[in-house]
């Protein structure tokens, strides 16, 4: 297993950069991957961080769908605050799993 | 007498009617099926409607020829669930009494949760292929159609049978090539996977089969709204792709029930233990097929495998031991690739598709991950299999756990 730094901070990372154990997530830790990200974090990214942590913390699998009607952002300014693939890089920067897109 | 009540009699609620009858003593356990419709839809069907190879006729038979004796069918639209009183309320106000329940209604596409897709262009120049009425529609469309821009989309994740709109898009290679028109139709296969697939070897071989075919992939497309003025679908990132011809795989949902008695997800599926198949809120509440919210595909082929599990718990509950069957999720999937010819896939919820031969090690007569004639053959003799063994709950030859013999890791 990868350990990554952030900001003085060892974090285990799998091959793909995701936190394998999300109780060493800090805010720091989370702007240090999000700089990795090309993303500027906001109080507002921070409220989306936080409803993603909890969602995962309770089990439940997260969906473009499911942001949309967190109450939180809607799906155009969450696509907006992460662009280009948002789930996948707000769970990142999260320190959750990478949502699996099962079918 | 004891209550034995499934909700749905589609794929999985017939199979599941006919198993259950022969296990329970009739003097001791009554069971009823109730479905709002009287026609038996054999949806893998509504894929070859489009390009004139099955018609209306070949796709529907009445519920009625499937149901085994002893089972009190009710046709009538299911209003809510009351779990916590174990009752269930049709439409016209009656209540249903259960013991045990069956879930198995199923989901469907929902158009009008994407904007503007059911909206002026609806069935002129925006069509669905996963309802008769979609299908039958496409079928008159394509018999003029003058060629251009022809978008297959995908809303959202999950949807039913998910290599379907690829098998789509390769019949409609072949159908316009057969036509002497495919310099004329340019195809785009737009998805909100990262790829043709989900996981990593299906995607490779699918998404070169489109290369080889021509057929343009658009991935990570999350559709934001449809735009009937200037023709173009449109996602949230800012993407957008133009169309004369749209064909969309809508949002699939569970059934509106679920909101109603607060079962469901938010896309209205029954949260469900993937290996028990009991709801998770409810003890006596078991779910099978499309309605549940599983990790598998929502297939036909994974609602049989399911079948098996759900008969030998429900058995197990209903003798006050504990579960022996666990489900695995496995998933057996025939594509059609155009040609006469087709693929197969064949996983789990642990095991990604992968290549070899089935049912049998070696020998096949199947190649997974490979395109063959036979593999075609395997698909048309589904729908002999689905009316004549899947749906009265017969013993079929291939094991409902997924077999590692056979598959090249
Ligand atoms: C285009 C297409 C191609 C497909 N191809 C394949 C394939 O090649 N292989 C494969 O394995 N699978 C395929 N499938 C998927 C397969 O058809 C489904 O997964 C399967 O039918 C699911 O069975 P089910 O019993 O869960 O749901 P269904 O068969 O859809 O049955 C649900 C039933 O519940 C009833 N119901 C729902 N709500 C209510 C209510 N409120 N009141 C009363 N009744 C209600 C409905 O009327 C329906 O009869 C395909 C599907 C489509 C659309």
């Amino acid at each position: 297993m990868a350990t990554k730094n952030y900001g003085g901070v060892s974090v285990d990372v799998n091959d793909e950069g995701y936190m394998t154990d999300s109780s060493q997530w800090t805010k720091k830790v989370a702007s240090g991957i999000a700089t990795d990200e090309g993303v500027v974090l906001t109080d507002k990214h921070f409220e989306v961080i936080d409803f993603i942590r909890t969602k995962v913390a309770d089990g439940a699998t997260l969906t473009i769908r499911g942001i949309n009607k967190s109450g939180v952002v809607n799906a155009k300014e969450f696509y907006q605050m992460f662009p280009g693939a948002p789930l996948k890089k707000s769970t990142k920067i999260a320190g959750v799993p990478k949502p699996e897109s099962c079918i | 007498m004891k209550k034995l009540l499934i909700l749905g009699a589609g794929t999985a609620g017939t199979m599941m009617a006919n198993k259950m009858r022969k296990h329970l003593a009739r003097d001791a356990w009554e069971i009823t099926i109730v479905d709002q419709f009287k026609t038996h839809y054999y949806q893998p069907g509504f894929l070859f409607i489009p390009f004139g190879m099955y018609n209306r006729n070949d796709v529907i038979k009445p519920k009625s020829d499937f149901f085994p004796v002893g089972v009190n069918v009710i046709y009538s639209k299911i209003d809510k669930i009351q779990a916590k009183e174990s009752n269930v309320i049709l439409e016209d106000g009656v209540v249903l009494k259960y013991d045990y329940l069956i879930v198995a209604t199923g989901c469907k596409t929902a158009p009008e949760e994407v904007d503007g897709l059911n909206g002026e262009l609806w069935y002129k120049d925006i069509f669905d292929f996963y309802t008769i009425e979609g299908a039958v529609a496409l079928a008159n469309y394509f018999k003029t159609w003058k060629g251009g821009e022809l978008i297959i989309n995908i809303s959202e994740l999950p949807y039913k049978c998910p290599v379907a709109p690829l098998e789509f898009a390769f019949f409609a290679d072949a159908f316009f090539t057969e036509r002497g028109m495919r310099d004329k139709v340019n195809i785009t296969y737009v998805t909100p996977m990262s790829g043709a697939f989900t996981k990593p070897r299906a995607t490779k071989m699918l998404g070169e089969l489109l290369e080889q075919k021509n057929i343009n992939l658009v991935p990570d497309f999350a559709i934001m709204e449809v735009n009937n003025e200037e023709k173009k679908i449109m996602d949230y990132g800012g993407t957008e792709v133009k169309f004369d011809c749209l064909v969309s795989v809508p949002p699939n949902l569970g059934d509106e029930v679920m909101e109603r008695s607060g079962l469901g997800d938010d896309m209205n599926y029954v949260p469900t233990d993937k290996h028990t198949l009991q709801s998770t809120a409810h003890e006596n509440i078991f779910v099978i097929g499309d309605a549940s919210n599983i990790p598998t595909s929502k297939a036909g082929s994974v609602a049989h495998f399911a079948a098996e599990i759900l008969e030998e718990n429900l058995m197990c509950a209903i003798e006050g031991r504990p579960f022996t069957g666990s489900f695995d999720g496995h998933a057996n999937c025939y594509i059609e690739t155009g040609y006469g010819k087709g693929t197969l896939i064949d996983f789990n919820y642990d095991t990604e598709p992968l290549p070899g031969s089935f049912p049998f090690p070696g020998l096949g007569p199947f190649g997974l991950l490979k395109v063959s004639r036979m593999n075609h053959y395997g698909k048309v003799l589904f729908r002999w299999i689905y009316w004549h063994i899947l749906l009265k709950g017969k013993e079929m030859p291939i094991d409902s756990e997924m077999q590692m013999a056979g598959k090249k890791l």
